[in-house]
């Protein structure tokens, strides 16, 4: 019985010991899922029927680089390749973190409302700098930057979502020259110009934000093909700008689509920089167009905002830049659609007040209109208080011919090219990659037939006529080979792919 | 064959005394021009040098060559045939082109000096102080204006500013073409480059200048090494002063946008004259128009470093201090009450002289002049090239 008790029965029980406390433990904390890693195309695929071709981006199919609180996200990057996630966890970030190849997917890991912050302390300038395309940055708190939260430099194809962008001086989140992108899901405020700035792009949608308390909600501007949908945009001096800003090199702002938005109450007192473009948006502004054509207002609800809830202008409404005379000044085929505009104009400021008294009313209008631009329309126009003036004159909208019903994105059903479309087979690619290189660089020292710094490329095809490999590799890392000639100097800065072509170009050249 | 060029150039030199008044019937030169294209440019059927560059790889947003790093590039002017593109060489350096044969094109715009010529207000023939700063012509083949003030179109239509103006070369149409048609070597030349013919016509010379202007291409820098995808091809403090140049508290990149590192349009930056010179109107001038007082076109900063002092009156000696600028507060060097209409983005960047630092090390990286075009060993008018420099010593001996 000793014995059985020793050998069978206290083990027994400090077995149900152990189990009941473990049990008891888990009762009282119970234990979390695995992590997840959330994926792309599943936050997508609700949002609506066709996404286009941002719904895929090529998320996670290589390396995922894992960043803790204390290492730095920009070592990451810097070793990241194409394909590649650099995963970011909760933990704060002091750093500007620029990308510089493409297709590189920045995800932070929020755990237990932990976020994984990027803190400039106003001493930084931006936060995230990309200039790659296939960019994805998701999950982010920034805050205290000078400059953007987010800034893009000419990527194609960029998702920008579940960002928490507070206080980032100039901008919160500002792709430029971009084409294709998705920008979602964010909360921006405190920026002093605008919190979602869409400068200079083609085919965008920003949608299911939440931007308040900024000078600016969301501006576009000089982009053609943009779509501003399901956005809560309050308590900004303005909502939703649609503008062509002139002296830029991209002249022009049509097709936009702003719809199913609630834009109410923006009445926050300016505090834009001196002499910047929104220093010129009036207090109480809804929704502001400014020469910006094409654009389609509809299914907004549009309140509160003590100015205008629609003003529709001409570039004069800047008076303190230059003119430039690229830039074609009307707003043009503005469409307003039925939205549902309550409580706007009951306070008036700046060039609106002006307006406003200049026309014996003493209440801004639901919407406004300076007078030029031709082609406009509203839907119902009995429905709103309007005040147009200057002659301004608007249609009826035919609802059928301006539907936007079947428009689900204005992101391409395709990838944009992140290289000049290539219809050719590969052989023949590397052949334009090999002639690039060849006269774009080699041909500063190397003629076909004359010595010029270096030997005719006559004398290296009698080199090397079979061997385009053994080219490549020499340029890779030259040694000196003839007492005649200067030392090359290396070209390992080209890739591997581009030695190899024009290795092969040079040894075809015959002129 | 050294002395035989020396007899030949000898023979035609001593025969030009007093360039366009006398005539050597006989072209005993030994000029040819090149069948070559130049480097950058690949021989095409129909005689036509095409430019070949990595960045044609890239697309660009509405075609227009401005964003990032791998951003294709602007419309361009090539397909000049490879012996106008070398004609255009001679007649750029051939100083014989001014009223008093003092100056050529490269004498202004000298290779050695990023094709400027290293002062603040350029000099013309006559000795006459010019109002602005001579520009580099490095990568002109992608602008599309001309002058500070951008007031011509093309290349052609710019040239005849600096060729007949008084304070630049101070020729006129008639003493040109007067000068080139009784100089065998050039009469030969254009046919060669042209075709049989009798005369030699201004459009010819203002063809070829184009062409060869069109070859000053500066694709090579290592700071195109790093756009193309060579990470290591800066160092740590550049690609810092890279980030300084793009983000949005400096701004450098939004006007000097990649890959040309200009977006062509005119600005008005309100940059100081210099000491007691009045206010530039600058794009003011040739549109009328007074909001673009004080407005110029935004320069490449490719080969920026080569091309000191900077801005339109040359003002600045030192990129540092040009950079400086941009951050001792919006309008500080306007005069009081002056009426003129501040690009949005001069603002206060509050940048510390470590960004500035780091700015002046990056725009160090977009020099490149691996195509430098030859200068001319002999000239078909028997001159020689006179460089800035050389230039400068004739003014301080008169």
């Amino acid at each position: 019985m000793k014995r059985l008790m020793r050998w069978f029965l206290l083990p027994l029980i400090f077995i149900g010991l152990g189990i009941g406390l473990t049990q008891g433990y888990l009762y009282v904390f119970p234990p979390k899922p695995a992590m997840v890693v959330q994926s792309a195309s599943a936050n997508l695929a609700r949002n609506v029927g066709g996404a286009g071709s941002l719904a895929v981006p090529t998320l996670a199919q290589g390396t995922i680089f894992e960043v803790k609180d204390g290492e730095s996200i920009q070592q990451a990057v810097l070793e990241a390749q194409p394909g590649d996630t650099v995963m970011v966890f909760p933990g704060t970030y002091r750093e500007t973190v620029y990308i510089d190849k493409n297709d590189i997917v920045l995800l932070g890991v929020v755990q237990e409302g932990n976020w994984p912050t990027l803190d400039g302390k106003k001493e930084l300038n931006d936060a995230i700098l990309y200039s790659g395309s296939d960019i994805t940055i998701d999950s982010f708190k920034i805050t205290n930057y000078k400059g953007n939260g987010i800034m893009g430099q000419a990527g194609n194809n960029f998702v920008i979502r579940n960002n928490l962008v507070i206080d980032t001086g100039v901008y919160g989140i500002f792709p430029q020259f971009g084409t294709n992108g998705l920008i979602e899901h964010n909360i921006l405020t405190g920026i002093e110009d605008a919190a979602i700035y869409v400068g200079m792009s083609d085919n965008i949608d920003v949608r299911h934000n939440e931007v308040f308390g900024n000078v600016a909600g969301i501006e576009i501007e000089n982009t053609r093909h943009a779509l501003v949908e399901n956005n809560y945009v309050y308590n900004n001096t303005g909502g939703i700008l649609a503008f062509i800003t002139p002296g830029l090199p991209i002249k022009t702002t049509f097709d936009v689509i702003i719809r199913d938005n609630f834009v109410v109450n923006n009445n926050h007192v300016s505090f834009a920089a001196e002499g910047s473009i929104v220093a010129n948006v009036p207090q109480g502004t809804g929704i502001l167009i400014l020469a910006a054509d094409d654009v389609i207002i509809e299914n907004n609800i549009i309140s509160g905002n003590d100015s205008v809830g629609i003003g529709v202008t001409d570039l004069s409404l800047i008076t303190d830049i230059s003119k430039d005379p690229g830039s074609e000044p009307n707003p043009d085929r503005v469409v307003i659609l039925d939205n549902i505009m309550e409580n706007n104009g009951g306070n008036p400021h700046g060039i609106l007040k002006d307006l406003i008294s200049v026309a014996f009313q003493d209440k801004g209008p639901d919407i406004m209109d300076t007078g030029k631009g031709t082609g406009k329309c509203i839907a119902d126009q009995n429905r709103y208080r309007t005040l147009f003036v200057l002659g301004a004159d608007y249609g009826l909208c035919d609802r059928t011919k301006y539907a936007t019903d079947g428009i689900f994105t204005m992101n391409l059903p395709e990838m944009a090219p992140t290289e000049i479309a290539q219809d050719v087979s590969a052989a023949d690619f590397e052949h334009e990659l090999g002639k690039r290189t060849y006269y774009g660089v080699c041909t500063g020292c190397h003629t076909y037939s004359v010595r010029m710094i270096g030997p005719s490329v006559k004398s290296i095809q009698a080199l090397y006529f079979d061997d385009p490999a053994g080219i490549a590799s020499f340029i890779e890392h030259p040694v000196k080979k003839r007492d005649d000639f200067p030392e090359m100097p290396p070209q390992n800065y080209l890739t591997e792919q581009t030695r190899m072509a024009v290795a092969k170009y040079m040894l075809d050249v015959r002129r | 064959m050294l002395t035989f060029y020396t007899k030949a150039i000898l023979a035609v030199g001593l025969g030009l005394v007093g360039l366009s008044t006398s005539v050597q019937a006989n072209d005993e030169s030994d000029f040819q021009l090149n069948d070559n294209c130049p480097p950058g440019f690949e021989w095409m059927a129909g005689n036509r040098c095409e430019l070949r560059s990595l960045y044609q790889q890239y697309p660009s947003i509405q075609s227009q060559g401005v964003g990032g790093l791998k951003t294709g590039l602007p419309a361009y002017r090539d397909g000049f045939s490879p012996q106008v593109i070398d004609l255009g060489r001679y007649l750029f350096f051939d100083p014989v082109l001014s009223v008093n044969g003092q100056q050529s094109c490269a004498t202004c715009h000298d290779p050695s000096k990023g094709f400027a010529d290293g002062r603040s207000l350029a000099v013309g023939a006559l000795g006459v102080v010019g109002k602005r700063s001579a520009p580099s012509l490095w990568n002109v083949a992608f602008q599309e204006r001309f002058f500070w003030d951008g007031r011509a179109a093309s290349l052609e239509e710019q040239m005849t500013g600096p060729l007949y103006a008084p304070e630049e070369m101070a020729n006129n149409p008639v003493n040109l073409l007067n000068t080139l048609n009784a100089i065998p070597a050039y009469q030969r030349l254009f046919s060669q480059a042209f075709g049989q013919q009798d005369a030699i016509s201004l459009d010819q010379i203002y063809h070829a200048l184009a062409a060869f202007q069109t070859t000053l291409v500066s694709l090579n820098s290592r700071y195109d090494q790093y756009a193309h995808g060579y990470s290591q091809a800066l160092t740590a403090p550049e690609i810092e002063g890279l980030n300084v140049f793009r983000s949005f508290v400096a701004r450098c990149a939004e006007c000097h946008t990649p890959p040309l590192f200009t977006n062509q349009q005119i600005a008005v930056i309100g940059t100081p004259e210099l000491d007691g010179m009045p206010r530039d109107i600058g794009a003011e001038g040739p549109t009328g128009d007074p909001t673009l007082r004080g407005g110029f076109k935004v320069p490449s900063l490719r080969n920026i470093k080569l091309t000191a002092p900077y801005m339109h009156s040359g003002k600045f000696e030192s990129l540092w201090d040009a950079s400086e600028f941009y951050t001792l507060g919006r309008g500080h060097a306007l005069g009081k009450d002056e009426q003129i209409y501040l690009h949005w983005h001069i603002w206060e960047p509050q940048l510390t002289d470590s960004e500035i630092d780091r700015l002046v090390d990056f725009m160090g990286t977009l020099t490149d002049t691996w195509f430098t075009p030859a200068i001319p060993t002999q000239l078909p008018s028997g001159l020689r090239h006179i460089g800035a420099d050389d230039f400068d010593q004739q003014q301080k001996q008169q």
